[in-house]
């Protein structure tokens, strides 16, 4: 199992009236392959940042600084380095080889497009050539069954379908197929793409157990309850069959029997595809769920990373620790974090959780802890160890 | 134009009774009535039907309910409402009653006043009920923002330049500032991060310990839930389904419903990962509910008598109450 995404000295800043914020700072994070990795953290810690800058997403005055991120490929074995990619060739990565599912399932849809559109829509960009081919084959089968009269007649408009077909699944972005695109009214002879695309959607809302998936993808996102539209989306976002599957928060706003069914749902798409998963939450319950590796942020620092029972039954950081005791459980006294989470605009020097730290060094202060390997699979950023 | 074009209950025949010193907690998924219940119970909703009594002798609440039963709608039962139902109090009357119960909101980035500065956010129940005023409701202001841990001269500011869990505190010494006896939470610590939640839970705990204070707290976290409350009613679609004690509740549940929620809770635990029930469908509407059992259509244990008629609350064991025709 080699690493999918290699993650080393990443550092986002973002610029704005008040100051430099920085949102990340010298991460090294690797995401193996067929693994769900999970970021654990709470507001401000970078979570979503990391997801966005690995899809190269920063929202505006948010910019990627220094660092690199390697993907490779587990199909063709080439490493790619994300972040010096052109920007038509990072559009080709999004939502085809590395994809996302958002928080907030509602505002991640469109709310004037049908869920059918908005699905098949990934598959009319990133599947050209497939559906092309499918077309093409769906034709000649018209072409070479077709007798009578009114086939002798479509006859020659069909073999000219054939020929169109052909081209899109040879180079997707033929000069033709391009051009007729782009004329309102011709752009309707590319109908059997769109009806190609249609069946693949209905396919994979199946997939994802979506009960009469025929009717819903005529539905707009506003007659879907909140766990359907949840479920649409990772549907968009599987539509590829991507090798990295980002899920930021995804289970936040559902309720909890809603929230049990998709993490159901995200360990059955793990065993069925051997897709990587890249899981962002706050939850330590639902990161214990589906999690096999945990990575601990605080303040745009990685903390700790180690495996899921490492993390939970030997946590080494003092952060983590304390993370861990501030989780309501029966029968155990609460206790919290004393302080309040690290101003992003001027962070403590050193290691940013000294002020809370209950067993800060003079040393703390000074420099940052490096990420060190203490134990197998078990990285932590802190002078104890 | 503009018609009703149907009534939803959004809640639906409960009855609970808090005793003094009590910390409910009330838990079910959204769209289960939970905030409504709370919202009533402090009178910011007119229930439609039913009584609310709040500390009152039970030998007035039995001479009600025989008046009632005794079927006549006589002056002498009405007269006795209005000195003690909540639901039928005057506003004169609920505005007495609120100095004594008070409710926290869910997000404390909604519930502040924008332009508002802290003291007068906090200084704002004492002018209301005319508790205090001038110079000494400043001090009563301090104190307050000194018992839910805040500084004396962050009262100048306003609340933008607060954190969350800052912010859910100003709220709290909000409610603090009449001295009431009861506080209605409506799930205060949701919007924030799990470090500060426990602050504030155990802001809450030393507050409840200090003041002698009747909480009801309402969260869709069981694990919050299990830790600090000392009895539970879980609700489903407008009626409450089980009610008991945590360790009744949440270890041994009868309802399948909660049982169904209870294994459907993650539990930081690696260890404990295995064996969930995954629920099928989701929550109908409030609108157009289920006959019967509102939970039928998702209950593995539902039979014919479930579809026909609703079951009622009954009593299990000690405090431990089930409405449920074939409880596990």
């Amino acid at each position: 199992m080699g690493d999918l995404i290699r993650i080393r000295d990443l550092t986002v800043r973002f610029y704005t009236y008040e100051g430099v914020v920085h949102a990340i700072n010298d991460l090294d994070l690797d995401i193996r392959q067929g693994e769900t990795l999970g970021i654990v953290g709470e507001t401000g810690s970078g979570k979503s940042m990391t997801a966005l800058a690995i899809l190269r997403l920063i929202p505006y005055p948010g910019k990627i600084e220094s660092g690199s991120i390697v993907f490779r490929d587990r199909d063709s074995g080439g490493e790619t380095e994300l972040l010096k990619l052109r920007e038509d060739r990072m559009r080709a990565i999004r939502g085809n080889k590395i994809s996302m599912v958002f928080q907030e399932p509602g505002a991640a849809l469109n709310p004037v497009y049908t869920i059918g559109d908005q699905i098949s829509e990934v598959f009319l960009l990133h599947r050209r050539r497939e559906l092309g081919r499918q077309a093409k084959r769906r034709v000649d089968s018209l072409l070479s069954g077709g007798n009578g009269l009114a086939a002798g007649v479509k006859r020659p408009f069909w073999q000219w379908q054939s020929r169109l077909y052909n081209k899109i699944a040879e180079e997707p972005h033929a000069v033709e197929p391009r051009l007729l695109n782009r004329m309102p009214l011709f752009k309707r002879l590319l109908w059997r793409l769109q009806d190609e695309a249609n069946l693949l959607t209905v396919k994979m809302l199946k997939d994802v157990e979506i009960p009469d998936a025929a009717r819903v993808a005529a539905h707009y996102p506003h007659e879907l309850s909140g766990g359907m539209k949840q479920r649409a989306v990772i549907a968009m976002a599987l539509a590829c069959s991507p090798e990295l599957l980002i899920a930021d928060e995804p289970t936040t706003s559902l309720d909890v029997t809603i929230q049990a069914q998709m993490l159901e749902l995200f360990r059955r798409i793990k065993a069925d595809r051997g897709a990587s998963v890249l899981f962002i939450t706050h939850n330590l319950g639902v990161a214990a769920e589906v999690c096999d590796r945990l990575a601990v942020m605080y303040a745009g620092r990685l903390c700790e990373v180690a495996t899921l029972e490492d993390i939970f039954l030997h946590p080494l950081h003092p952060y983590t620790r304390a993370l861990l005791n501030a989780v309501p459980i029966p029968g155990k006294e609460l206790q919290t974090i004393p302080g309040a989470l690290a101003d992003a605009l001027n962070p403590p020097p050193g290691c940013r959780f000294h002020p809370r730290c209950p067993s800060a060094m003079p040393m703390c202060q000074q420099e940052r802890p490096k990420l060190k390997l203490v134990a197998k699979d078990h990285m932590v950023a802190c002078y104890l160890f | 134009m503009r018609r009703p074009v149907g009534a939803v209950k959004a809640v639906d025949g409960v009855s609970l009774t808090i005793k003094p010193g009590q910390w409910l907690g009330l838990v079910g998924e959204s769209g289960c009535g939970k905030t409504t219940l709370a919202k009533t119970v402090v009178r910011l909703l007119k229930p439609t039907s039913g009584r609310i009594y709040f500390d009152i002798p039970d030998v007035v609440k039995a001479e009600i309910e025989a008046l009632e039963s005794a079927g006549k709608n006589s002056g002498e039962l009405n007269s006795l409402l209005k000195e003690n139902d909540l639901a039928t109090f005057s506003s004169n009357r609920v505005r007495l009653f609120r100095r004594r119960a008070q409710l926290v909101h869910q997000d404390p980035f909604t519930s502040l006043d924008p332009r508002m500065k802290i003291k007068d956010t906090v200084a704002e129940p004492l002018r209301i009920h005319r508790v205090l005023s001038g110079e000494a409701s400043k001090t009563a202001v301090k104190q307050l923002l000194g018992t839910v841990g805040l500084s004396a001269e962050q009262m100048e500011r306003y609340p933008h330049q607060f954190s969350g869990g800052q912010r859910q505190r100003i709220a709290i010494a909000r409610a603090l500032a009449t001295k009431p006896e009861f506080i209605a939470f409506d799930e205060p610590t949701s919007a924030l991060d799990v470090s500060v939640q426990a602050q504030i839970l155990n802001l809450l705990k030393d507050l409840k310990k200090e003041f002698g204070l009747t909480y009801l707290y309402i969260t869709h976290e069981l694990l919050i839930a299990e830790s600090v409350c000392d009895y539970i009613a879980v609700m489903y679609l407008g009626r409450v389904v089980e009610m008991g004690r945590p360790e009744e509740v949440f270890h041994a549940p009868r309802h399948p419903y909660a049982h169904s929620l209870v294994a459907a809770t993650p539990v930081p635990d690696p260890n404990r990962r295995v064996g969930r029930i995954v629920l099928p469908g989701e929550v109908p509407s409030p609108a157009n509910p289920p006959p019967g059992c509102a939970f039928h259509p998702r209950c593995s244990q539902a039979t014919n008598e479930c579809h026909k008629s609703a079951p009622a609350l009954e009593r299990v064991s000690d405090d431990h109450y089930v409405a449920c025709f074939h409880p596990l």
